[in-house]
């Protein structure tokens, strides 16, 4: 039985598709997801994402006891800003993708994925132990409504008075949004300037009706699970569970930059990730771009002549490059004459860096 | 609710079959429920015209954004038509599905598998969307 977030009543009035994720019912699409995506790009979009895990750690060493558990430095973090990381187990394998945010000298905040945050609650808490903190996964009650795209930061500003033009990129700041109390952070997953909110449950759905009528003018849509996947595919970010995953280290995944072997002390998985910081990994993480209509697929082999040279990890048709897209790990030496075995056909592609798509600053 | 209309046959695996009637040739295409549960679809890939296929092979693709699944064809016999309208435009499927968003035609041989009345294709879809 999947889990309702706080606004699943607001989605099924919606007539959203729904679906389960991780163990949550989430929205899918409301309509159209290729018009959802669309909006994001030139518009807005509205996102519940309250099934990802928020879990606080608070005291005098909540700092020390992070450089500890994360592979991030982030005792160094000032207060309002926000670090991408990850938690790795001992072997360095990838437990999970991270935001951090410093909420105060001596209190944080990690955002970790719905389907692992669990597990990461229970490793932080062990991981802990020593450290003069207390750790407290608050999942259950904070509701997380993402407003993403070019014209975010107009309609947010209708309802708050906090300084948006003064908050950067990866900073967050406490502030009220539509009279509601808001964690108001400058995050996203979908390529684009805008912005997350994190809110008390029962504060969701009146935000959210706000959100969209502050939104109606400037041509916000509710945007569903397919659309942001598809927008973070093109802005070349990985997913946990297919780029990233506990058979990888961020080194694999060509993250190694997250690893902040100059922290003071030992963390878990130091040992385990400085054997393998100077090894060029085997295969490395590239987008594929399809010279045909058919669409590569999570699972998908990558072949050259024949042989398999890698493997797709997320693949759709793209809206911004009109064509299919993907990400896949492929042999170091792989790079031309590259295809894609599409169900036994092999569908020709063509190697490029990523992202597939950047907006213009 | 989907759009099922009256007057045309239904499979299981969510397609429609029309011009049953005069048993010459029929016309193919996926439902609305079909569409709706695939999403916005961006690939059509269907048969050769003048191929022979046999009631229930697998002889094409619908892929949207988040899934492929395949076409089966209801009759046997040989493909007259393929509608490169929507092979070109794969919207039509979403748009359209009974009408623009057509897929192949058919001229019958033999009996066609089990097709559902639209009273029947809208006992099996209720309870699923």
């Amino acid at each position: 039985m999947s889990r309702p977030t706080p606004l699943r009543a607001v989605h099924e009035e919606l007539g959203a598709t729904l679906t389960d994720f991780a163990g949550w019912l989430m929205p899918l699409r409301y309509g159209s997801e290729s018009a959802e995506h669309n909006a994001v790009r030139t518009a807005a979009g509205l996102f519940d994402l309250s099934h990802m895990g928020e879990i606080y750690l608070t005291g005098p060493q909540a700092g020390e006891a992070l450089d500890h558990a994360l592979v991030g430095h982030l005792s160094v973090l000032v207060p309002g800003r926000a670090r991408y990381t990850m938690i790795v187990n001992e072997r360095g394998g990838v437990l999970d993708d991270l935001i951090v945010y410093r909420l105060a000298d001596d209190e944080f905040m990690v955002v970790a994925n719905a389907s692992n945050y669990e597990k990461v609650a229970e490793e932080l808490i062990n991981r802990s132990k020593s450290y003069d903190v207390v750790v407290e996964d608050r999942s259950d009650r904070v509701a997380l409504i993402a407003v993403q795209g070019p014209r975010a930061q107009e309609i947010l500003a209708t309802l708050t008075d906090a300084d948006l033009d003064g908050l950067k990129y990866y900073a967050g700041l406490p502030g009220v949004v539509d009279g509601r109390k808001a964690l108001i952070a400058r995050t996203g997953y979908t390529g684009e300037d805008g912005f997350e909110l994190f809110v008390a449950n029962d504060d969701a759905a009146p935000l959210w009706h706000a959100l969209m009528a502050a939104g109606e003018p400037y041509g916000i849509r509710p945007a569903g699970l397919s659309s942001r996947d598809t927008l973070r595919l093109e802005a070349g970010m990985p997913l946990y569970g297919n780029e990233l995953s506990v058979e990888l280290t961020p080194f694999d995944a060509g993250l190694g930059r997250v690893v902040k072997f100059d922290k003071p002390g030992d963390f878990v998985g130091r040992a385990a990730l400085e054997a393998v910081k100077d090894q060029p990994p085997a295969r490395r993480l590239v987008g594929l771009v399809a010279r045909g209509r058919r669409v590569p697929r999570h699972g998908y082999p990558v072949t050259k002549d024949g042989a398999v040279v890698g493997e797709v990890t997320s693949g759709a048709p793209s809206q911004s490059l009109g064509k299919p897209i993907a990400m896949a790990y492929v042999d170091a030496g792989a790079h031309e004459g590259l295809a894609v075995d599409i169900r036994g056909s092999q569908e020709p592609v063509d190697l490029v860096e990523l992202p597939f798509y950047r907006r213009n600053k | 609710m989907s759009n099922i209309p009256d007057d045309l046959s239904y499979t299981k695996e969510h397609e429609w079959v029309a011009g049953l009637d005069d048993g010459i040739t029929v016309t193919v295409g996926i439902t609305a429920f079909a569409a709706d549960a695939l999403g916005d679809v961006v690939y059509v890939q269907l048969p050769e015209v003048g191929a022979n296929v046999e009631a229930g092979d697998s002889i094409g693709e619908v892929e949207s954004t988040k899934s492929v699944s395949e076409i089966y064809t209801p009759v046997g016999g040989e493909i007259v038509e393929v509608n490169q309208a929507v092979v070109d435009d794969p919207s039509l499927a979403n748009s359209d599905p009974y009408g623009d968003g057509w897929m192949f035609r058919v001229r019958v041989e033999g009996e066609p598998e089990d097709l559902l009345s639209a009273e029947e294709y809208t006992a099996l879809t209720s309870g699923q969307s």
